[in-house]
């Protein structure tokens, strides 16, 4: 049906506009909705033309949108990035068992069916499985640390020997069986994909399962020979794959040394024994370093996010600024638990759009800065990714605060950052410690500079 | 099959071509409307449900249009939170 093929075109367009509506910030709002709209019309196409059934689809879809809203809608800006990867996972699983369904269906079809049939159920597999990992990982359910199990990259390559066998197998022989031990190997694939991605890389490896569920989708329409899904999942698998490249870049390292570095990783140096010292102070003595500055430059991490502190930081950024002092704030590319994810938090708290200055902005000039407010951060400021090449992060950019005049660092303890790595710039002469909650210490800081 | 294939390569490199470059604040906000546009499976999901015969074929086959409505929704409906948060603060 002609009119039919038309409208999987027009939805085809929505996408590919809206891919690249959110590609400018200016666009990237309508461009969203076009995509919902193209979204709305190839869904209301395929419901029409649906043979049976109609009111049980009906109802699955009513379930999944009860359910999908209100988690949406509901969930806190700082677990985002958690929440992109459940609805992922949850897409590559759908491609796998609309793959199972239609091999069930159509049995005795052609041998170039049952290859992107495996394909579809494969990838959706690894897709399923490395999302609700990566989701147990930045929910902190489970530890956020490269999790190497003994000989594990051995276990991996035998993993995916086995499924490359079944994916050659299930084609030759045509067997349901083969094809959902294929599934079954795909699901373990995915977990041992994601296990060993450290803590703060693990949002690359969800833009990668996102490429992959893309490519999943792509080959689920050569399963049903439907055009409108080869093209998205194409665009998707391409764009996520692109989009992955350039977080990568973002971090200052490649690819390959991401996902599988943690199996190449040198024990650190034995410097721990050592006790080192640290110099905490109060409040006042934070407030007058403050007060009496000329320049203060702001690294807030998700720490302050998870504090909800955005607008605490903002109002000491404020005050600081009528007393003439120059605020300005240094987002790091990976701050937060995403690409770009601090940008949408401080976006959130009102803070003009100008004030964020992104690394290169910042570092040729602060050695002129007087004072480094470090909110919640810790990764992203460590000296150890630019000296110490044994270190995880060895190579990730970072701002020099170390190079600043002074340094103030407000944690809650301790403990090392979300890498897990521990920082040295806490032990430094030019550092500061303020202990306590983000939220409760800048509020405490705004009601000390105002006494000033 | 030669189509299909011929629309598979082209749209790879619309694919690379439309996100080339995209500054590091969208990175997000892309990958979130990207996923939700994978969840186009929720077509394949209602075709493959609509023509099922037997009680397995239309079990799993609901269950997709279940997981794939998740999907669809659920990102759009995150992008467009991510997106909002950027609108009020152009001049």
């Amino acid at each position: 049906m002609t009119w039919v093929q038309l409208a999987y075109l027009a939805a085809a367009l929505c996408f590919i506009l809206a891919l690249k509506g959110l590609s400018t910030p200016k666009y990237a709002r309508v461009g969203n909705l076009v995509g919902a709209a193209g979204m709305a019309l190839a869904v209301v196409t395929a419901f029409a033309t649906a043979g049976d059934h109609h009111v049980l689809i009906a109802v699955a879809v009513v379930v999944g949108v009860v359910v999908g809203v209100p988690a949406a809608r509901q969930v806190k800006m700082t677990a985002i990035p958690q929440m992109v990867a459940l609805f992922n996972g949850v897409g590559g699983a759908a491609a796998a068992l609309v793959a199972l369904a239609e091999f069930l269906e159509n049995t005795g079809a052609g041998v170039l069916f049952v290859v992107a049939t495996a394909l579809t159920v494969l990838i959706g597999s690894v897709s399923f499985s490395g999302s609700l990992v990566t989701f147990l990982k930045l929910q902190e359910i489970m530890t956020t640390r490269p999790v190497l199990l003994p000989s594990g990259q051995w276990i991996g390559i035998g993993v995916a020997a086995v499924s490359a066998v079944l994916l050659v197998a299930t084609p030759a022989t045509g067997s349901a069986a083969l094809l959902v031990l294929l599934a079954v190997a795909g699901l373990a694939l995915g977990v041992l994909f994601v296990l060993p991605v450290g803590g703060a890389d693990v949002p690359i490896a969800i833009s990668l399962l996102n490429a992959f569920t893309g490519l999943a989708v792509a080959a689920s329409g050569y399963v049903l020979e439907n055009t409108l899904l080869i093209v998205a999942g194409t665009l998707v698998g391409a764009s996520g794959t692109i989009l992955t490249r350039l977080m990568a870049q973002a971090m200052g390292r490649p690819l390959t040394n991401i996902l599988f570095g943690a199996f190449k990783a040198v024990p650190p140096a034995a410097a721990s024994g050592e006790q080192r010292t640290v110099r905490s102070g109060t409040v006042e003595d934070v407030a007058i370093l403050l007060g009496y500055a000329h320049s203060v430059l702001v690294v807030p991490g998700y720490g302050l996010a998870v504090a909800q502190a955005q607008h605490a930081a903002r109002e000491l950024a404020q005050l600081l600024e009528s007393r003439g002092i120059s605020v300005d704030y240094g987002i790091h590319p990976v701050a937060g638990r995403m690409p770009g994810h601090m940008n949408v938090l401080l976006a959130e708290a009102d803070v003009p759009y100008e004030n964020l200055k992104e690394l290169d902005d910042v570092n040729p000039g602060i050695g002129s800065v007087d004072v480094v407010l470090v909110v919640g951060a810790n990764d992203v400021v460590n000296p150890g990714a630019r000296d110490e090449p044994a270190s995880p992060i060895y190579g990730m950019p970072i701002f020099d605060v170390d190079r600043a005049k002074a340094v103030v660092f407000m944690k809650r303890s301790m403990r090392p950052g979300f890498a897990g790595v521990d920082n040295s710039l806490l032990y430094h002469p030019k550092t500061t410690l303020l202990f306590g909650d983000a939220k409760d210490s800048l509020t405490k800081l705004l009601a000390a500079v105002k006494q000033l | 099959m030669i189509e299909l294939l011929t629309i598979f390569v082209l749209a790879v490199f619309v694919g690379f071509e439309v996100v080339s470059k995209v500054s590091t604040i969208l990175h997000t906000p892309l990958m979130s409307g990207a996923n939700a546009i994978h969840g186009v499976i929720l077509v394949g999901a209602i075709l493959i449900t609509g023509h099922a015969d037997d009680a397995l074929t239309l079990v799993l086959g609901l269950l997709a249009v279940f997981l794939a409505t998740v999907n669809v929704v659920g990102g759009f409906v995150v992008t467009d939170r991510m997106l909002e948060m950027f609108k009020g603060h152009k001049r």
